[in-house]
């Protein structure tokens, strides 16, 4: 495609040749009708003077004859101006007037009628356009009167001409207004797309060019590098992720391989085979896990998820899942409290929350007992407090753990990450990611602060409004089966 | 128990039918959605276990069209999608119970034997007996040998449902769906913990322990004097 072709085929050009063409039109049906009318608007003029003027020539010549015709004639035909007179006889002698050598065929032609004749002009004669009626008075005798319609003719020719030259200029205008607007706009659109090539090579920190005119290529260009800047984002996360998964879920798959593999090495032996594959199975289940949370994690952030939202009350929530964990502190020698006050009315999916939820409080058991050599002076306790201000609705799970330093608090949130102190524990990695991702879809986050000594995690949701005192007996009621039968 | 497996995968259908026939139940099986309809139009099956991908008709297609012509055989719905609306979408077509792949075999046979039984005329009763111990579903009342037990409300209701599939084994995720009504995976053994808890309260002054542990696959009560 040549750089021309490219050019007429812009919206820009187009749309200027459109408009060129748009314009023409209604300037020359403009100028035609206003010519048009303005001529039979002459025409009939020029028709009723001349009328008018033959019918009080003709009363001279029913009164006085031809003689005082002729001297009527004779004696207007010398006032200057444009007025043409000629009176003849039957022979066609003439025998007043100002008009001369008259063509034969205006001798017998009746009615109005347009011709040329000649007028003595400085350095010879001329030709000029006359309209007349010719009369035939009675005993073959004819009088002609007209006008000289030169000027008009000369002026009609002027309008056209000007018309000519007006589209003319305006054709040049126009295409030529359309080619600069369409080179400069193309070379903005080149630059962009240029630059896009550039980026979908690969080159994703590259960010399109913003004029800083504000018109509509730069709110464009603007709104598509704040895509990519997400899009950069994404892919830097899914890199981040595939690389954990790659750590993740193959050291746990080759410690598998290895243990079919060395169970296949030994001599045959039943018990041996049996605890491989049990050992087998109980790895697979972890990875499983893995993969489901993994998986869960990408859909939450998708929105592909938990579409499915009721009205539930946090505090209810709470209470029951910290029901379901109250034995597993216990027996880990932590006390578990649920400090709920009031009803705090959210709307969200109960599975996903009563997941994050039950994260969080699996982590404050695992993590968030005082340091057993020396404690730091407070009891191992976990608490977990709803409340509720400016429309926010709060779950903050505290514990009396080691906590987590304030520079590490943004990365933990992320997939995977584990730190040094909690490799001991089984666990994926996930559990915060997953708390995180939850929140983000309901509209709301997670924050990890200090709880002095300790970690406290705050998940905050917007409360429903509108909802007052939200019923919690509208929970589904847990004691039932799942399906009535 | 003639049980329809619904299930595109040879494999996976041809390891279905030899688990069942191991565990004495009598299984059949159907390729693909209208051939598996068809079965279980004409044929009288205790549980249909349909894969949710199928060829032809997938296999809330299959259920919804059983459950529109009254056929109401316990239909266990085994799908790869795991998400909570994706068993909502499974039990509104009229599935019975939903299972994630990859499961556990064990997980898969407590719950098609519950499903199964479910219509079982303790199901109703107000009054559910196993050996010595009773409990009692209106005055909320648990006794062994007579002698009154405290439970707190959760614990009634883990037992009420045990004792409701007395002689089944419950997986600890069945226990935790039905007892607790969530769906995911809460990191922890917290349901063993839950069951220590009831069986010191049930079974630790008496001889004969009712609640045990099947290992590998769950829980059970039943009165093993008998």
């Amino acid at each position: 495609m040549t750089a021309l072709t490219k050019l007429f085929r812009t919206t820009t050009f187009r749309l200027s040749l459109t408009y060129f063409a748009l314009f023409s039109a209604a300037a020359i049906v403009a100028i035609v009708y206003l010519y048009w009318n303005t001529t039979v608007l002459l025409s009939r003029q020029l028709n009723q003077t001349i009328d008018a003027e033959l019918k009080g020539l003709a009363e001279q010549y029913r009164a006085g004859g031809r003689d005082q015709l002729v001297r009527t004639v004779a004696q207007r035909s010398r006032t200057p101006g444009n007025s043409l007179y000629l009176v003849a006889d039957r022979n066609e002698k003439q025998l007043a007037g100002n008009l001369r050598a008259v063509s034969p065929q205006l001798w017998d032609s009746v009615g109005p009628v347009e011709f040329f004749y000649s007028r003595p002009a400085p350095g010879g004669t001329e030709q000029r356009l006359a309209f007349a009626n010719v009369f035939r008075l009675p005993g073959g005798d004819r009088l002609i009167v007209g006008r000289d319609i030169e000027d008009r003719r000369e002026l009609s020719r002027l309008i056209r001409s000007t018309m000519l030259w007006g589209l003319g200029v305006m054709a040049l205008v126009g295409i030529g207004g359309g080619y600069w607007v369409s080179r400069r706009l193309l070379a903005r659109v080149d630059n962009l797309s240029d630059t896009t090539r550039t980026i979908m090579a690969g080159d994703l920190s590259r960010r399109l060019p913003v004029s800083g005119s504000g018109d509509e290529l730069d709110r464009l260009a603007q709104s598509l590098n704040l895509m990519l800047g997400r899009i950069e984002q994404l892919m830097a996360g899914m890199r981040e992720v595939s690389d954990n998964i790659a750590h993740d879920l193959k050291t746990p798959l080759n410690r598998l391989r290895n243990r079919v593999e060395e169970a296949l090495r030994e001599p045959p032996d039943e018990v041996a085979y049996r605890d491989a594959l049990e050992r087998t199975i109980e790895e697979a289940d972890g990875l499983i896990k893995t993969f489901n949370a993994l998986l869960s994690i990408a859909r939450l952030e998708a929105g592909a998820a938990g579409d499915d939202r009721d009205s539930l009350d946090l505090s209810a929530l709470v209470s029951d899942v910290a029901e379901l964990y109250e034995p597993v502190a216990e027996e880990r020698g932590i006390v578990l409290k649920a400090d709920v006050a009031g009803s705090v009315p959210v709307r969200g999916n109960r599975q996903l929350l009563g997941q994050a939820l039950a994260n969080l409080i699996d982590n404050a058991l695992k993590y968030g007992a005082p340091p057993a050599a020396k404690g730091n002076g407070h009891a191992a306790e976990v608490v977990v407090r709803t409340s509720q201000h400016d429309g926010i609705a709060e779950i903050a799970v505290s514990d009396r753990g080691p906590g987590v330093p304030a520079s590490e608090r943004e990365r933990v949130l992320a997939r995977f990450v584990r730190l040094e102190a909690s490799r001991s524990e089984p666990g994926s990695g996930l559990g915060l990611s997953l708390v995180a991702a939850v929140a983000r879809l309901h509209g709301g986050a997670v924050r990890l602060e200090d709880n002095a000594p300790g970690l406290r995690v705050v998940l905050s949701l917007p409360l429903e409004t509108g909802a007052q005192g939200t019923k919690t007996a509208d929970r589904p009621s847990p004691g039932g089966e799942l399906r009535p039968t | 128990m003639r049980v329809l497996v619904i299930e595109d995968d040879q494999e996976t259908a041809a390891f279905l039918k030899r688990a069942l026939k191991e565990s004495g139940h009598i299984a059949e099986h159907a390729a693909d959605g209208e051939a598996g309809l068809d079965s279980a139009r004409t044929n009288a099956y205790d549980v249909l276990i349909v894969d949710r991908m199928l060829p032809k008709l997938d296999g809330l297609g299959v259920i919804k069209s059983l459950r529109t012509e009254e056929i109401h055989t316990p239909a266990l719905i085994l799908s790869a999608l795991g998400e909570v609306d994706d068993r909502v979408k499974g039990l509104r077509a009229g599935g019975d119970d939903y299972l994630t792949k990859p499961y556990a075999f064990s997980e898969l046979l407590a719950r098609i034997e519950v499903l199964a039984r479910r219509t079982s005329p303790e199901e109703g009763s107000t009054r559910l007996a196993v050996g010595d111990l009773v409990l009692d579903r209106l005055s909320h009342k648990v006794t062994r040998a007579g002698e009154a037990i405290l439970l707190q409300p959760r614990e009634f209701r883990l037992l009420e449902y045990l004792m409701k599939h007395a002689g089944q084994v419950v997986t600890r995720t069945m226990l935790l769906e039905n007892v607790w009504d969530y769906h995911f995976d809460p990191q922890t053994n917290v349901i063993d913990v839950h069951i220590s808890r009831l069986r010191s309260k049930i079974d630790k002054n008496f001889a004969q322990p009712l609640l045990h542990t099947v290992r590998g696959a769950g829980y059970t009560i039943r009165d093993s004097a008998h």
